[in-house]
């Protein structure tokens, strides 16, 4: 029987991998094959998916981007497939996109079946969660301290530190909520874990309960992610029947579905959404890890974070923190997307300039033109011209130069794109997803859209681009959190970096 | 609350109206609470969508591989805005912030079911598969 593993992640379905799958179990039969298809995660390789990888004696070797089409072509020989053939790509560890990461995180993605806890326990499983159980929850607490993990939703709060918070915080109850309302355009790293290593993320969550004496969970999930919702299900009922959620392993998880607001991706609002109420920010203090749901001591991690923990666990704080540089330490899953030849999830230590990454793993874009901005984090991020990609990515880095890095996400585009719409957008976006709590955002993210269409008409430039900067002084310093808060910095990193789209005469676009 | 209302939205297409008060009633909270949390979030409706909806995603991914365009002609063929329904009742096409399928822009949900890489010739099979 050869095994042949087609992902069943959303982004590969999304372009015809239910298809290709089919096809493979139609043409075996009627070839008379002995094949196994085991549906995977993706490797995170998105311009040859749909990949297919078939098992060798000397390894796996993977073909892509497939078609349905392609698949009684490569099958008409029979086993083992030709090496020879057009679409053969090799051992996926081969390839140069896949060999120069560090997966730490991503280590199974895309390899295992991810509702085979007995493949997750073959690739290392659960012994981050028996390492803690040896330290003890101060330990754990301690290791993941030493870690220098930060959170991966973007603020970058040493993720220890939150933890040790909650853990001296005496409660009757104490919640690990998972943050994985992933809104940011650019990113789909959380989504990949959760459809293709979903027992990571209840080790990492089953981990922070230990550490912190939390006996409760909730995964918060977009409702953008049906494929993602589905398999977290699926999986904590598994590991409910094995005994790794539930009574005996003290600790529940129980999946939560959000409603399509943005803004509930921001934790306080998370938290007023779980409880039932409408999405809008709270105000800090207190702090979550002080009062977070239904007022009691919370975690509350971004799932990347917690699906860190298991690998910082099971091989040392010291492996990871030896990664990285500055305050940065360990890997960052980047997400490479828009308009660029090779998009995909690239893990890698912090420190590589946003040039290496669009040019050089990226390979620049996908429309062949020249890579013109390039917005990093969300969004919320900044755009980054050319001029700037020497900027190692990194916390304070990207913050030196008035940007974020945010969820990791990184969005090319090419010189056909309008910055001036960019910047528009950015407000606009703000205005839909406002929760109306704040007034600068509120109102500052509507009046800020109607001076960039006077701008973009061509209405007294000057005069408007001094009131959009006022603005975005008032948003800054005088909103609640993070989606009125950090609106300048699309805003004003493309008025500030691109100047020229601001200012042209605007006949051509409005005769479009 | 949220876990309600979505259950109600998969079996009546919508939140009722006339479902507001009963929710109310059930989890001891005034109808203006319950229709404050209905009205706050983007996926809960008033009205049954169309038979078929397509979510098309106006993120900047999206935007990057020219989304925008593909999409403001398929709404221009379709004589519809963005969150309306075809008279006909057929079709509804909404717009979405990130379908997290950025790697493969532009992207979209046809009844739920991802489809990304999206070209005119995509959009004109979209059309087929509704019956447009």
């Amino acid at each position: 029987m050869t095994r042949i593993f087609v992902p069943r992640d959303a982004a590969a379905r999304a372009v015809g991998a239910d298809r290709v799958a089919t096809t493979i179990v139609q043409e075996a039969r009627r070839l008379g094959l002995a094949v196994d298809v085991v549906r995977t995660g993706s490797r995170g390789l998105f311009w040859l998916e749909p990949m297919i990888e078939v098992e060798t004696p000397g390894g796996r070797i993977a073909f892509g981007p497939m078609t349905a089409k392609d698949v009684p072509g490569l099958f008409a020989e029979g086993l083992p497939l030709s090496a020879a053939h057009p679409l053969c790509v090799g051992r996926p560890e081969d390839i140069p996109f896949l060999k120069r990461q560090t997966r730490i995180t991503f280590a199974r993605c895309g390899i295992i079946d991810p509702l085979s806890l007995a493949d997750y326990r073959a690739h290392g499983g659960y012994r981050g969660l028996e390492r803690a159980r040896s330290l003890g929850a101060a330990g754990t607490v301690d290791e993941v301290t030493k870690s220098g993990l930060r959170g991966r939703g973007g603020a970058g709060f040493p993720t220890g530190i939150k933890w040790k918070t909650v853990a001296d915080t005496a409660a009757d109850r104490k919640y690990i909520v998972c943050n994985a309302d992933e809104g940011d355009s650019g990113t789909y790293a959380d989504r990949m874990i959760m459809e293709g290593d979903p027992f990571l993320l209840i080790e990492g969550m089953t981990i922070a309960g230990f550490a912190v004496g939390a006996t409760k969970g909730y995964i918060y999930i977009r409702s953008e992610y049906p494929d993602a919702i589905r398999v977290m299900e699926r999986a904590t009922v598994l590991a409910e029947a094995e005994g790794l959620l539930g009574a005996e392993a003290k600790f529940d998880i129980e999946i939560r579905v959000g409603a399509g607001a943005y803004v509930c991706g921001e934790e306080t609002s998370l938290l007023e959404s779980l409880e039932g109420k409408r999405g809008q920010v709270r105000a800090k203090p207190p702090l979550p890890a002080h009062k977070g749901l239904f007022g009691k001591p919370t975690v509350i991690n971004n799932l990347i974070s917690l699906a860190t923990v298991p690998a910082i666990l099971a091989d040392g704080a010291k492996h990871y923190a030896d990664l990285g540089m500055g305050r940065s330490r360990g890997t960052m899953p980047i997400q490479l997307a828009g308009n660029v030849k090779h998009g995909g999830l690239f893990e890698a230590a912090f420190g590589l300039t946003l040039g290496e990454i669009v040019d050089d793993i990226g390979g620049g874009t996908a429309s062949g033109r020249p890579a013109r901005a390039v917005q990093v984090g969300g969004p919320l991020g900044a755009y980054f011209p050319r001029a700037l990609f020497d900027t190692p990515f990194d916390y304070e880095a990207f913050t030196a130069r008035d940007g974020l890095i945010g969820h990791g996400g990184v969005v090319v585009f090419d010189d056909s794109v309008d910055m001036a719409r960019q910047a528009r957008f950015a407000l606009e976006f703000c205005a839909i997803e406002s929760c109306g709590k704040c007034t600068p955002c509120r109102i500052g993210s509507v009046r800020g859209t109607e001076t960039m269409d006077k701008i973009i008409a061509g209405d007294r430039p000057e005069a408007n681009l001094a009131l959009i900067t006022d603005l975005c002084q008032t948003l800054k310093f005088g909103s609640l959190c993070a989606l009125g808060g950090f609106t300048p910095y699309p805003v004003m990193s493309a008025i500030k970096h691109f100047p020229e789209d601001f200012t042209r005469p605007r006949l051509a676009a409005a005769a479009e | 609350m949220l876990p309600i209302l979505h259950d109600l939205q998969a079996v009546f297409g919508c939140v009722p109206p006339a479902a507001v008060r009963l929710v109310a009633d059930a989890l001891n909270l005034t109808r203006a609470e319950v229709h404050g949390v209905v009205s706050f979030y983007h996926d809960f409706r008033e009205q049954p969508a169309g038979r078929h909806v397509l979510k098309l995603c106006r993120a900047e991914a999206c935007q990057s591989m020219d989304g925008e365009r593909l999409a403001r002609a398929f709404l221009d063929r379709l004589g519809v805005e963005w969150g309306d329904t075809t008279p006909d009742g057929r079709f509804t096409v909404e717009a979405t912030y990130c379908l997290g399928l950025c790697a493969c822009a532009p992207s979209a949900m046809l009844d739920g079911e991802p489809i990304a890489r999206l070209t005119q010739a995509s959009f004109d099979e979209i059309a087929r598969e509704v019956g447009q």
